[in-house]
């Protein structure tokens, strides 16, 4: 039973052959463990010429496709392969993938451009360069074929990694040209194909990296093992804004395995050990001295009072105004008013936070699950006080990112660590209970919402007043558009206000309309939440439209379908989910609509739920369309919104983090729950691509989750629930 | 120094008796296929067999072993990883990170040597693991799929 991998930088790469087999290091490292084999041979065994950025093909051509982007389990790496693939025209059965580092990017003056992956973006914010890079491939390839051959390139024409010289009848493999194809000069002008020709693009092909996921040899973070290897333990200050005061290491340093008790830096203490438990044991048994800073008095509930407050205060941006809106509530024949409020929560992976680093005086190199290589980079540079030259990031598989991984916290943590021991690599692993507490949440606000309605039920205005935290102003504050947060209005955003967010916008077109943000800012660092803020946003907006649809008499389907004449994508997948949920029937279950616009897609759901006199909710299906334009992967387009249902409903259910004394009070999933089997909903999915354009897949479902239960339960017992999570209220009237 | 049988193999442990068996076998045996998630016997990823029976490792003291329980880890669960979960965790491309997938193998494994034909309320009864990417809707599908296999 091997335990330990040896890694250098050339060859700890990522890689899944096809065929299921994976070809990577990882697996030469488990076949050297066992005949005591030099990894770097098995690296240098065999020449994989590049022929450009994106590809390489080796001799037997295998083409390995160079992936810029994290993959976190939203499949992002299957479908970067496809892409690129289908402009290659080669066999999808020998792609394989590998990840470029971040100082190799920089290296080479960022030929890979962007690795940060968040947004929504892995896909469509690299579908133009990656599938270029695919088909100046393919022109090398073919160039160098005719070049053998001393024949126009017009004769030439290539099928799955073939190259065919039509007059004579010639073929020769893409391994048998790649090298000469490596020394062409690139052709510029190269067209990307019509959707119409794709082959690859558009199949529901499997995942690349499924194999070593089924039996547990896939390494994660947390299960790298080195050399000499020693692992660290870490606790940070429990209340907001605390430092650290003192700790006693001598009343650990006898306890076994332990090398060393580290100072991390004002807020954080480490314990580093020859084992993680014995790290873990020890910082347990530490005795640590806090002091408290601004933040240590912070508690949920007087926040609330505060968020109160600010849904009626002046201070507050505008983002989105038209039309008449004083006029239509002074003549509306009826008004509509509710509050809503959404806690904070916490990404919660499932592989807690973890990096691994070997420090010396010249060189500084990291190993750990990012969704931000090249930030990662930058952290462990500065916090190894080393030119970036100096230094590098290998990427893991992530366990889980959820926009949690994007930020570079516990890489800085780990170089600070193994600075103080040159030269031994240091793994780092946060305790599930340092994760809960030292998280960056997703921003709790509330929302106060006001319709106005005509005799006939029409809604002739809506106003929505956010409250609450802004993500831009707790981590870039720079970002900030003269003091607004045009991301707190995901969702609710006019067109042509800000091109960061114009994905981001409102669909529906109302008579009049005011939507503003009143910015509190608590001091608990905010974070990129997977959904972001469209998850609150359509709360707010979505479960109101069901109140205000009932309040007109109205079906809340027809009644939403009214305003949507120009979107018509839109109102396709709620008709979709409607229809597919068999809206209108009555067979004893209870049905809630949504329908948003987020991340540059278009999404919707119908909830079936019951809910017993006793009060029980039981969920019994979700039907959910998407309409992401082009859906590169159908069954993974269906795999994330599947997920969605379980990471949106599961907050929507169980998750909530509360402070009290600036300290998180939910420290372990005993308290902040996670849905189960027995809480899933049977899932349909309708992935209805209308081309033309490039939306997110991993997000947008997740705004949809949450307000279409909430009106189901609303259907099922006439009492809106306007506060989350659903858990410890009571469904029905007391 | 404890014997324990793991995988099918004696293999010889210097851990202090109140160790988890997870970290046994993840720093000891250089088993890492089972995960640390919560430490707390919740999430579920950390599920390995003794005796076919699916245990939380995580809060299972290595001491309270006699070391003659056959213990069996995802590494240990199929030679080739032909097992029928795994056959159907393949066929119908289950993990997303699959951080979660090797503890949620083991649990519906488990299921299934106790209840060869479950129905979905054994499979809500005995498969409580966590997943966050939000695998759980295959993983129901999956189980259906891998009751019908053989190994």
């Amino acid at each position: 039973m091997a335990d330990t991998i040896k890694l250098s930088r050339r060859n700890f790469i990522i890689g899944t052959g096809a065929a299921g087999l994976t070809i990577g290091i990882l697996a030469s490292c488990s076949n050297n463990n066992e005949d005591g084999g030099d990894p770097d041979q098995a690296a240098n065994a065999e020449p994989n010429p590049e022929v450009n950025a994106w590809v390489h093909i080796a001799p037997d051509d295998t083409v390995t496709i160079r992936i810029a982007r994290s993959e976190m389990g939203q499949g992002t790496l299957t479908g970067l392969a496809q892409l690129v693939a289908d402009e290659l025209d080669c066999d999808w059965d020998k792609v394989t993938t590998e990840y470029p580092t971040p100082g190799e990017n920089l290296a080479r003056d960022r030929v890979w451009r962007d690795f940060s992956t968040g947004g929504s973006r892995g896909i469509r914010g690299s579908v133009d360069y990656v599938r270029e890079g695919g088909a100046v491939a393919r022109a090398m390839l073919i160039q160098a074929a005719a070049n053998q051959w001393e024949v126009p390139v017009g004769e030439c024409s290539v099928e799955k990694g073939v190259i065919t010289h039509g007059p004579s009848g010639n073929t020769l493999r893409y391994g048998e040209v790649a090298e000469a194809a490596s020394a062409l000069t690139p052709p510029t002008g190269v067209q990307v194909k019509d959707p119409s020709e794709w082959k690859i693009i558009g199949q529901p092909v499997k995942r690349l990296d499924t194999a070593d996921k089924v039996t547990g040899a896939q390494k994660y973070g947390a299960d790298l093992q080195m050399d000499g290897m020693l692992n660290a333990a870490i606790k940070q200050a429990p209340k907001r804004g605390g430092t650290l005061a003192s700790f006693d290491a001598d009343a650990v340093m006898s306890m076994p395995g332990v090398r060393k008790v580290v100072q991390v830096d004002d807020t954080a203490v480490a314990v580093v050990a020859d084992r993680w438990w014995q790290a873990k044991t020890a910082l347990d048994a530490l005795p640590v001295e806090w002091t408290v800073g601004e933040g240590a008095d912070y508690s949920s509930a007087a926040f609330e009072t505060e968020l109160e407050n600010a849904l009626t205060a002046d201070d507050a941006s505008v983002a989105n105004m038209s039309g008449e809106v004083d006029a239509a509530f002074s003549n509306a024949a009826q008004t509509v008013e509710a509050t809503y409020r959404v806690p904070h929560q916490n990404h919660a992976c499932m592989e807690p936070m973890n990096a691994t680093a070997i420090w010396t005086a010249d060189k500084c190199e990291v190993w750990c699950p990012t969704q931000n290589g090249e930030a990662a980079l930058g952290a462990a540079s500065e916090a190894a006080g080393l030119p970036i030259e100096q230094c590098d990031v290998y990427k893991l598989l992530l366990g889980g990112g959820f926009g949690r991984r994007g930020m570079s916290d516990y890489v800085s943590q780990v170089v600070k660590i193994a600075k103080e021991m040159p030269g031994t690599p240091i793994k780092l692993l946060w305790s599930r209970e340092e994760d809960m507490q030292q998280g960056f949440y997703h921003p709790t606000t509330r929302a106060r919402c006001e319709g106005a309605l005509d005799a006939d039920g029409n809604l002739t205005a809506i106003k929505i007043r956010i409250a609450g935290q802004s993500i831009l102003a707790g981590l870039m504050p720079q970002a900030l558009q003269n003091g607004m947060d045009p991301f707190a209005f995901q969702g609710l955003l006019p067109s042509g206000l800000d091109e960061r967010v114009e994905d981001q916008t409102l669909k529906y077109t109302f008579p009049a309309l005011k939507f503003d943000h009143a910015m509190r800012n608590p001091p608990v660092r905010p974070g990129f939440w997977r959904g972001v803020n469209a998850n609150q946003n359509a709360v707010y907006l979505e479960c109101f439209m069901d109140e205000l649809a009932h309040a007109a008499g109205k079906d809340p389907l027809e009644f939403r379908l009214a305003y949507m004449g120009d979107a018509p994508e839109l109102a396709a997948v709620l008709r979709a989910a409607a229809e597919g949920s068999g809206w209108g029937n009555d067979d004893g279950k209870s049905r809630g609509l949504c329908a948003f616009y987020s991340f540059g897609a278009y999404t919707a759901a119908c909830a079936e739920v019951t809910v017993d006199d006793a009060g029980q909710l039981k969920i019994h299906r979700i039907v959910a369309a998407t309409d992401p334009g082009y859906a590169v992967n159908p069954q993974q387009v269906d795999a994330q919104v599947a997920g969605s249902f379980v990471y949106g409903l599961s907050a929507a259910l169980f998750e909530e983090i509360t402070f009290e004394n600036g300290e998180v009070q939910e420290k372990n999933f005993d308290t902040y729950n996670s849905m189960r089997l027995r809480d899933m909903p049977e899932v349909e999915t309708i992935v209805m691509p209308s081309g033309g354009f490039w939306g997110g897949v991993g997000e947008p479902t997740i705004a949809v989750a949450a307000p279409a239960v909430l009106n189901a339960i609303y259907s099922a017992t006439g009492k809106r629930i306007r506060n989350l999570p659903i858990k410890d209220q009571s469904l029905r009237d007391a | 120094m404890a014997e324990l049988k793991v995988n099918g193999q004696t293999v010889s442990v210097d851990a202090e008796g109140n160790t988890p068996l997870l970290w046994v076998l993840r720093e000891h045996l250089g088993l890492t296929g089972a995960k640390y998630g919560c430490g707390i016997a919740q999430c579920g990823t950390c599920t390995i067999h003794i005796d076919g029976q699916p245990v939380r490792s995580c809060t299972y003291p290595v001491g309270a072993l006699s070391g003659e329980e056959e213990i069996t880890t995802i590494e240990g669960l199929s030679e080739d990883g032909s097992h029928p979960v795994q056959q159907a965790w393949v066929e119908l491309d289950i993990p997303q990170c699959g951080y979660c997938q090797p503890g949620m193998i083991m649990a519906v494994a488990g299921l299934l040597n106790n209840t060869p034909d479950p129905t979905d309320e054994d499979i809500d009864a005995q498969v409580t693991n966590i997943c966050r990417c939000g695998t759980l809707a295959r993983v129901r599908k999956g189980i259906h799929l891998a009751k019908t296999k053989k190994a």
